[in-house]
């Protein structure tokens, strides 16, 4: 390495020793073989302690090197480069794992067949079935729900940035800042004491759908709210001053320019409470037969679907394998809607091109 | 829609001369004092503004010359906190009465901003007829002629009559700007209020717009905040100079007077000092 490597002090003020562009990726090679090897000959079972291993030896070697052969402030802006690196990698290893994981377990049982026959009268434990009645049961849910909480939240925000003054905005920015902290299985009680108990109604699709509004309009609020104030008040100012209502600058000015965001704030609530179990679990109770009808009558959902088969089963493969599958195809279900909301607001974005 | 023949054609060309001459109107200002809040910005101010004229206002930084010109339609009021006393009266209608309502004063009295803000969810055409359709009173198929009429007013038509459904805002600054007023005059008001037109703007687009002033003070009353001295000696049949005198005090009207006059031979000496560059 030593020959890439210019040590002596060079005769001009802009020019210093600097390790070769290569340099990084052969301390993180080196690293990761030496991770390695001290995990093989130490007899460490966990492969997360010679991946720690390897990234401690890499911040440290990095650091060492660029010290002695660039010089303090290079090897300060090295470290901070490769925490960063390591950081990026440590929050990364969980996702792909768990995508990976899933998808490698979950394609197994996951075909039309899959998807199109409920659980009926199978037990947990028996091979075959499917999640028909828990995929409706999540659509229908979590449509409800986004029917309910949008427009609510949408009017919201629109009160708190072009209306709301003085202490009832404060008010109402504060208790959406709560709301926002709400566990789900709180709104599911309040629901359940409010819907079932007081007013003596059955559990439902419907109740369960209350209380992932009630989760979901706080998201819904923040995100149009940061949506909103992005609007530059020169394009409220520009409509106004046409003689334009303030109702329909905000309907045909304000809200057109800011579609694209608020989209993908909706959506990223929707992906939020379509992975809810807990309100699901008080309020809809589970229904391994299909229940088209949200208002009357038990349903399922994914979520509690995969939660059920995981523990109603004593641990049969089959129940396993389709615990798996609905977890997938709830992923899948939720990066769809997300790549649809990403279409959308990339066609209705302001443009820019000539 | 007409191709047209002629570069450049001018909306009164197409009305009947009566018709033309109703389009300005003069404002009268009485004792005019507008607030941020509890802070005073402006105080007592009075004026005419001629109609079928351009009245020019500069002053320092600060002075309340586009706090004063938007007190004109009120748009002052539409920042949170602003409110204003005195009398604005258009031929002799006072804006601030109880029974008017501001929606109906900004039709009457169009403005036209300091940095070009076009609507960026919407094409050229859209951006010109944004008036007319957000307003909702408008016939379908007028609206094309409206669209062409306004955009050859603002002597903008040829540069954009190929490419009326791209977005406005892949315009240059100064088309943006050209496209700004064309909406602004899209919706026939009486009075035309520029803040600042064209300091964002290059030299040879500043041109183009100081250029078309001069052709629309023919229909409309024009008022325009300037920092640029020399273009309110270019554009303007009457300056009106504002001061403040002192950091934090509310801006007032020094003197208004026909431009002329106050290049030439100003009344006030601090109206001088300020034209002359010997202020402060």
């Amino acid at each position: 390495m030593s020959h890439a490597i210019n040590t002596k002090q060079p005769a001009s003020t802009l020019q210093g020793a600097r390790l070769p562009k290569w340099a990084p990726y052969v301390i993180a090679a080196g690293s990761v073989a030496a991770g390695c090897g001290i995990g093989l000959a130490g007899g460490l079972d966990s492969r997360i302690q010679w991946g720690l291993i390897a990234a401690i030896l890499f911040v440290a070697v990095t650091y060492l090197l660029a010290a002695k052969i660039e010089g303090g402030r290079q090897a300060k802006d090295r470290i901070a480069t490769s925490v960063v690196w390591v950081a990026f990698l440590l929050a990364v290893i969980p996702l792909v794992s768990l995508i990976w994981e899933t998808v490698a377990r979950g394609i197994k049982v996951l075909d039309t067949y899959f998807l199109t026959t409920s659980m009926g009268v199978l037990a947990d434990t028996d091979v075959g079935g499917g999640i028909y009645h828990a995929l409706i049961g999540t659509l229908e849910q979590v449509g409800l729900a986004t029917l309910m909480a949008v427009p609510v939240g949408l009017l919201t925000a629109i009160y708190l940035v072009e209306y709301g003054r003085g202490k009832l905005a404060k008010a109402v920015t504060f208790f959406v800042d709560v709301m926002t902290g709400i566990p789900s299985i709180v709104a599911g009680l309040f629901i359940l004491s409010f819907w079932i108990l007081i007013l003596g109604q059955g559990y439902s699709g419907f109740a369960g759908a209350m209380a992932l509004a009630i989760l979901m309009m706080p998201v819904v609020v923040r995100s149009t709210e940061e949506m909103l104030k992005l609007v530059p008040n020169e394009l409220r100012e520009a409509s106004l001053a046409l003689g334009v209502p303030k109702w329909r600058t905000i309907l045909k000015v304000v809200l057109p320019t800011s579609i694209g965001g608020i989209t993908t704030g909706v959506m990223l609530a929707v992906a939020r409470i379509a992975g809810e179990t807990a309100p699901v679990l008080l309020l809809v109770w589970g229904n391994p037969l299909i229940n088209t009808n949200p208002f009357e009558g038990p349903q399922a959902s994914l979520p509690l679907y995969i939660y059920q088969q995981y523990a109603n089963s004593a641990g049969s493969p089959a129940a396993y394998d389709r615990a798996w599958a609905a977890a997938l195809t709830l992923i899948i279900l939720i990066m769809v809607l997300n790549l649809v909301a990403r279409g959308i607001a990339r066609w209705k974005a302001p443009k820019t091109g000539r | 829609m007409r191709l047209p023949t002629e570069p450049l054609s001018d909306l009164s060309q197409d009305l009947p001369k009566e018709a033309v001459i109703d389009m300005a109107k003069r404002i009268d200002v009485g004792g005019l004092t507008a607030y941020y809040g509890s802070h005073k910005a402006i105080e007592d101010i009075s004026m005419t503004v001629e109609p079928r004229s351009v009245t020019a206002f500069i002053g320092p930084s600060g002075c309340g010359k586009s706090t004063f010109l938007r007190t004109l339609n009120r748009m002052h009021e539409v920042t949170p906190g602003g409110r204003v006393e005195g009398k604005v009266m258009l031929d002799g209608e006072d804006l601030y009465a109880s029974a008017v309502d501001p929606v109906n004063v900004r039709r009457t009295i169009g403005m036209v901003f300091q940095r070009p803000n076009p609507f960026p969810t919407m094409s050229i055409f859209d951006n010109v007829a944004a008036g007319l359709r957000l307003n909702g009173n408008y016939k379908k198929a007028e609206l094309a002629d409206v669209v062409e009429k306004s955009l050859r007013g603002a002597n903008l038509w040829n540069e954009v009559k190929d490419r009326l459904n791209k977005p406005g805002s892949g315009l240059s600054g100064g088309q943006q700007q050209r496209l700004c007023i064309a909406r602004a005059i899209a919706v026939e008001p009486q009075v035309l209020l520029m803040d600042e037109p064209c300091s964002a703007l290059d030299p040879i687009s500043t041109l183009a717009i100081e250029d078309l002033i001069g052709e629309l003070k023919e229909r409309f009353t024009i008022v325009i905040v300037t920092h640029n001295m020399q273009q309110a000696a270019r554009v303007s049949d009457r300056t009106a100079f504002f001061n403040l005198s002192a950091v934090g005090q509310p801006g007032r009207l020094i003197e208004i007077d026909d431009t002329e006059r106050i290049f030439s031979n100003p009344s006030v000496q601090a109206t001088e000092d300020y034209i002359s560059g010997r202020f402060g």
